[in-house]
C-alpha cells in the first residue's frame, strides 16, 4: 500500500538564488527534492524538512532591571524555540556580566547554553 | 577653543572602524564624539545574528560586533566622548558640541569624519489617511523599545513595508507572545533579504502582502485597525479590493534616510540618489578634509561594508593631513541605466590610497541575470556577468588603478539579460 504522499517546500538561503526546493515526503522518507540548482540546496532542503534548526536570540533581565541580550550557543530545533523564550523569561543574571559568558544551561533541555553577547558592568 | 587633528562624530560601527584604523595608521589625536551614553551605534538593539561573516568570518549578533570595535578602540586609546552632541558643524572644520558636564564646546579639527548614521523614515513621509493614535512606531523604535528598554509595542501588529529591520521585528515581537497578522509591501518584491523573509515570516506563518498597502489608519486614541489594499501597475490602491485588519499597532519599516543635517550645515553637497555627501576615492566630501561613511553616506544592508568603507575614510583623512590639503582633479563618475546610484561620485586614480578601488551601487530593481558595465571615454573597460541583483543588496565592484589612470570619465550601468536558468514547473 502507498503511504501518503505530501510535498513541502522550501525556500533556500545559502545564496542570492533563493531556490524554492520541493521536497515529497512520503511515510515519512524523502521521497524526491526538486527545484534546487545545487546540491548544497538539497542537503539544506533534508535539513529544514527532517530536523531544522535556528540560533535563538532573545533578551533576559539583569538583577537591576536592566536587558541583555543573548543567544544560544549552538543551533536548537525550530519547535523549541517559543519554550526556550518562555523558560528565559524567568532567568535574572547578575551585574557584572561578560560577553560570552554562561548565563543558562540546557535550554529547552535541548543540552544547548545560553551565552550573553554583550557585556554589562 | 580646543584644537584637534582628527574628529569623528558618532560612534557606531562607521565612527568606531573608522577610528580604530586612524589610530592604526598612527594618527596621535583620535576623537570620536557621540551623543548617546554608550558607543556601539544602532548595533547595540540589533540582538540578532547575521553581523560580521565578511570581517570577522563569523556570524555576530549587533552587541557583539559593536563589542569588539569598542575593545579594540579603548586598547589602541582612542577618545570617545558620550553624552555629547554635535550641534554645530562649519566648512572650516569647527565643531559645537553640547553635553551637560562641559556645556557648549568648540573644537577646531584638522580633519573631519562624518559617522553620523541614519534615521528612520515615518508616516509623515508617506502620508496616509486617518487619525493620528497611538500604536504608530517605527521598527526601529519598536526594536529599541522591545529589546533595550524591555516592553512591547502591542499585541496585535501590522508591519508595513518589508525592509529588514520590519522583518527582524516580526519574528522578535512573535517569539514575544505578540499576533503578527500580515506584512504589507507595496513594491511586487520585497526589500529584505531572502534569509530573513525565511526566517523571520515563513517560519511563523506570517504572510507577505506583495503590491499592498495600508489605505487608512482607524482609531482615535489607540490604533484599532488599518485598511490594506492591493495596488495596480502604477502603486494606485485598488479599493474593490480593501479590507480592514484589526490590529492595536503599526509598525513602519520603510526605509532609511541618512542623517545629514550637519553636512548641510557645513555646505556639503549632497548626491540626491544617495540622500548622503559626494565623495571621491578618499570618502572626501565636497568640502576637502571632511570625509564621510556608514550609513550617512549611503544607506547599508550589511554592516561588513560599513566597516570597509570606514577604514577607506580613516585611510583618507590620513593622507588629507598628509598631503596637507593638496588640490586634485577628479573625473566624474555616472550611473547609467539600471543603477540607482554609484559610489564615490568622482575620483582620481593617482591620489588613490589603496592599489585598487571599491564602488558600490544598487540596481533599480531586482534582476535574474544582468550584466554590470563600466565605461570610460574610450569605451567598455570592464563588465561582470551577475545573478539575482537586489535593491536590497548593495552591488560592490574593484577596479585596479591601472584600469582607471588616464581616463577622462567613469560609467557604470546594468543591463537585464535573458533569464538562462531553468527551473522545473
Ligand atoms: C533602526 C535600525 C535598525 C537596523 N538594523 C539593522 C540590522 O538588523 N542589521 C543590519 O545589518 N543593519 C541594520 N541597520 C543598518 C545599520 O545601521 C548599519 O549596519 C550600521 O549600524 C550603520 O553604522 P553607522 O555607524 O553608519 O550608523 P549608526 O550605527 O546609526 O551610528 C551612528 C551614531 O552616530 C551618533 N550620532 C548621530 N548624530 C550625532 C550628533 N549630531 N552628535 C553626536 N552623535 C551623533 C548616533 O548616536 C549613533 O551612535 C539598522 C539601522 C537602523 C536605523
Ligand atoms: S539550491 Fe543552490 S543555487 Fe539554489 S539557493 Fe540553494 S545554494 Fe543557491
Amino acid at each position: 500500500m502507498s503511504a501518503m504522499v505530501n510535498e513541502k517546500t522550501v525556500t533556500c538561503i545559502i545564496c542570492p538564488a533563493g531556490c524554492r526546493i520541493r521536497v515529497s515526503m512520503q511515510g515519512g522518507e524523502i521521497a524526491s527534492i526538486k527545484g534546487n540548482l545545487c546540491k548544497r540546496g538539497e542537503n539544506y532542503a533534508k535539513d529544514e524538512v527532517t530536523h531544522p534548526t535556528r540560533v535563538l536570540t532573545t533578551t533576559v533581565r539583569l538583577e537591576d532591571g536592566r536587558l541583555l541580550p543573548v543567544k544560544t550557543a549552538r543551533p536548537i530545533p525550530k519547535a523549541l524555540l517559543f519554550d526556550a523564550v518562555k523558560e528565559l523569561s524567568n532567568v535574572v543574571v547578575k551585574v557584572p556580566v561578560k560577553i560570552g559568558q554562561v548565563v543558562y544551561s540546557n535550554v529547552a533541555g535541548t543540552g544547548v547554553d545560553v551565552v550573553a553577547t554583550r557585556s554589562w558592568k | 577653543m580646543q584644537s584637534r587633528e582628527l574628529v569623528i562624530i558618532g560612534a557606531g560601527p562607521a565612527g568606531l572602524s573608522a577610528a580604530v584604523e586612524a589610530r592604526r595608521l598612527g594618527i596621535k589625536d583620535v576623537l570620536v564624539i557621540d551623543r548617546e551614553p554608550e558607543p556601539g551605534g544602532i548595533l547595540k538593539q540589533c540582538i540578532h545574528t547575521g553581523f560580521g561573516l565578511h570581517v570577522f568570518n563569523e556570524e555576530l549578533t549587533g552587541p557583539e560586533y559593536a563589542e569588539r570595535f569598542i575593545r579594540e578602540a579603548e586598547n589602541l586609546g582612542v577618545e570617545i566622548m558620550l553624552d555629547t552632541m554635535v550641534i554645530e558643524l562649519s566648512a572650516d572644520k569647527r565643531i559645537v558640541a553640547v553635553n551637560n558636564r562641559e556645556g557648549l564646546m568648540e573644537i577646531q579639527a584638522k580633519a573631519i569624519i562624518l559617522a553620523m548614521g541614519c534615521r528612520e523614515r515615518t508616516r509623515g513621509a508617506i502620508n496616509i489617511p486617518g487619525f493620528r493614535p497611538a500604536g504608530i512606531f517605527t521598527a526601529g523604535t519598536a526594536q529599541r523599545f522591545v529589546n533595550i528598554e524591555g516592553y512591547m509595542p502591542g499585541r496585535e501588529i501590522v508591519i508595513l513595508g518589508s525592509g529588514d529591520i520590519g522583518l527582524i521585528m516580526a519574528r522578535r515581537l512573535t517569539l514575544e507572545g505578540a499576533k503578527v497578522k500580515c506584512v504589507v509591501e507595496i513594491m511586487p518584491y520585497s526589500n529584505g533579504l531572502t534569509r530573513n523573509i525565511v526566517q523571520c515570516l515563513e517560519d511563523y506563518d506570517i504572510p507577505l502582502l506583495l503590491k499592498h498597502t495600508v489605505v487608512n489608519i482607524h482609531g482615535r486614541k489607540r490604533v484599532e485597525g488599518v485598511t490594506i489594499a492591493e495596488v495596480d501597475e502604477n502603486m494606485k490602491p485598488i479599493m474593490s479590493t480593501a479590507k480592514f485588519v484589526p490590529c492595536d499597532t503599526l509598525l513602519l519599516s520603510v526605509g532609511l534616510i541618512p542623517e545629514n543635517e550637519l553636512s548641510r550645515m557645513a555646505e556639503i553637497t549632497i548626491d540626491e540618489a544617495t540622500g548622503g555627501p559626494v565623495v571621491n576615492q578618499r570618502m572626501e566630501t565636497s568640502v576637502p578634509g571632511i570625509f564621510a561613511c556608514g550609513n550617512v553616506l549611503h544607506v547599508h544592508d550589511l554592516v561588513d561594508y560599513v566597516t570597509r568603507e570606514a577604514e577607506l575614510a580613516a585611510r583618507g583623512a590620513a593622507s588629507y593631513l598628509a598631503d596637507g590639503g593638496k588640490k586634485y582633479e577628479y573625473v566624474p563618475v555616472s550611473t547609467g541605466s539600471g543603477l540607482r546610484y554609484v559610489l564615490p561620485q568622482r575620483i582620481n586614480a593617482d591620489a588613490m590610497t589603496d592599489s585598487r578601488q571599491n564602488f558600490f551601487m544598487r540596481s533599480v530593481r531586482p534582476m535574474n541575470k544582468a550584466r554590470l558595465i563600466i565605461e570610460s571615454e574610450k569605451g567598455v573597460i570592464k563588465s561582470k556577468a551577475m545573478r539575482h541583483v537586489k535593491p536590497s543588496e548593495m552591488i560592490s565592484i574593484q577596479l585596479g588603478r591601472d584600469e582607471v589612470i588616464g581616463i577622462k570619465m567613469l560609467r557604470f550601468s546594468l543591463q537585464e539579460e535573458g533569464d538562462g536558468v531553468e527551473r522545473d514547473g
